[in-house]
């Protein structure tokens, strides 16, 4: 009993002192370097978020992430490996080193604690969209407008929060029902996430929807592991390159069929 | 379990509840009288044996007992505004029951008159009644008479399948439950409450018409 104790005491001891120097051998090894090295970069993605990435009819990916992971992985010089993710488990892909990169993903002070970001590269964001010709500028212009929203979402919530008493409120059960109810003109606004609201425009509708005013905005951004300086540093002066020379403005018009928003 | 139930958290949409129930009670009332009256006239027109006649109301009859209720309600919410008709979710969800209802009523009504004795039909004719008065004074009492039980049925039916018009953003009792339910996550409850709320109105209404059925037609139910 005494050995046992001892033994495991000294294991745990002589572990105590290895892991942190573990860690430290890690850390210098650069993953900037490592991509360049191997030639790939892996690459976290939904493989259901239309537009932003999802299977095309020949089950490729395709969307907007796809063609911003393929012109930052062209600027490095590498291949794009993606790996299908889910909400759930990509932090710890990320962190357990299984990818280098993630896309999509919305920044929070929460996130920052384990990943690191990247500047913000693709609009996200919740519309109240409209067509052309009715005025509709803020919250209190909804007063005796009908709006119609998917039931108990994010949408739903934020609208309900600033609508006028007398804003009629039509909750459908699914975006069908509301782009549905929207297009055939039974609402006059209704309030989607651009990404639905992309799906809108891709039909280019008589009625030529367009975005009224956000009620959430909050653009989507790449996260890296902590402590790559190098690899983040990187990623920011390429996807600065791409806003600049309107590749990014591109892939929004293609996928978006917006402009780029220039706060991005 | 480790599921703490709290009906209270309910208490402060009881006006929605009471909403949603008046709504549904509202649509059921305007579909049974005006989709009774298309029934009469439709099996009136079956009665005439018109050809022509006939067979449009069969087709139509057919048309709709061969269709889903959410399907003939999208139609007319979400597909004729195509064609430049366009109805509030409310009147639509209305008219979508009232036609509903009406194809079944006709097909009711139809059974109730062929239950009929030959001879009533006979004997009106020998006292020099009318076609019109046969119809209205002597055949149709008796026809719905025989029939009463079953027109009772399909109301109750159409009563409790309107929940699908909460499917066009109608704020009905169904609509009611899953807003709440989206804003509490009481599932249970919500659903608990207003299964409670259908029960009662269906047993209400079928006691209601009952009562109302034996006053007027006493004496001529079988």
């Amino acid at each position: 009993m005494t050995f046992t104790f001892t033994r495991r005491f000294a294991l745990a001891a002589a572990l105590s002192v290895a892991l942190p120097l573990a860690g430290a051998a890690t850390a210098q090894a650069d993953e900037l370097d490592d991509i360049t090295k191997a030639g790939v970069l892996k690459v976290g993605i939904f493989e259901d978020f239309p537009p932003f990435s999802s299977a095309g009819t020949d089950l490729v990916s395709q969307g907007y992430d796809i063609d911003v992971i393929n012109a930052l992985a062209k600027s490095l010089g590498v291949k794009a490996e993606l790996i299908g993710i889910t909400g759930q488990n990509r932090i710890p892909f990320l962190t357990e080193h299984k990818l280098n990169l993630l896309v999509s993903v919305g920044v929070s002070d929460e996130r920052k604690k384990v990943v690191a970001f990247t500047a913000p590269y693709a609009p996200y964001s919740i519309d109240v969209m409209g067509p052309a010709s009715l005025t509709v500028k803020t919250a209190a212009d909804l007063a005796g407008k009908s709006v119609a929203v998917n039931r108990g979402t994010l949408e739903d919530t934020s609208l309900s929060e600033v609508a006028p008493k007398d804003t009629d409120i039509q909750r459908f059960n699914d975006y069908n029902g509301v782009i549905s109810a929207f297009l055939s003109g039974q609402v006059q606004l209704m309030v989607v996430g651009n990404d639905v609201g992309a799906s809108v425009l891709a039909k280019q509708p008589d009625i030529k929807p367009e975005s009224k005013f956000q009620l959430l905005n909050s653009p989507s951004a790449m996260a890296i592991n902590k402590g790559e300086d190098r690899l983040l540093a990187k990623l920011d002066e390429t996807l600065a390159a791409m806003k600049k020379d309107g590749t990014l403005d591109g892939i929004s018009k293609k996928w978006l069929f917006v402009p780029l928003p220039p706060e991005l | 379990m480790g599921y703490a139930f709290d009906f209270g958290a309910l208490l402060q949409y009881f006006g929605l509840f009471a909403k949603g129930t008046a709504v549904t009670l509202g649509l059921t009332a305007v579909a049974s009288v005006l989709g009774i009256l298309i029934g009469i006239a439709g099996a009136a027109a079956l009665h005439s044996k018109k050809p022509w006649l006939c067979r449009a109301v069969s087709a139509y009859v057919e048309l709709i007992r061969n269709t889903p209720f959410i399907v003939q309600m999208f139609f007319i919410f979400f597909g004729l505004p195509s064609l430049g008709f366009r109805l509030t979710a409310m009147a639509a969800a209305g008219l979508a029951m009232t036609i509903n209802l009406a194809a079944y009523a006709i097909e009711i009504i139809r059974a109730g008159l062929e239950g009929v004795a030959p001879g009533q039909a006979e004997a009106a004719k020998t006292l020099g009644l009318s076609a019109v008065s046969t119809f209205g004074l002597v055949l149709l009492p008796q026809a719905i008479a025989n029939v009463y039980p079953a027109l009772v049925s399909q109301i109750t039916i159409t009563m409790l399948e309107s929940a699908v018009v909460s499917q066009i953003a109608v704020v009905d009792l169904t609509h009611v439950a899953d807003f709440i339910q989206s804003r509490n996550f009481r599932s249970f409850e919500v659903y608990l409450v207003v299964t409670v709320i259908y029960v009662l109105l269906a047993i209400f209404m079928r006691r209601l018409l009952a009562l109302a059925g034996r006053g007027l037609f006493a004496g001529r139910t079988r």
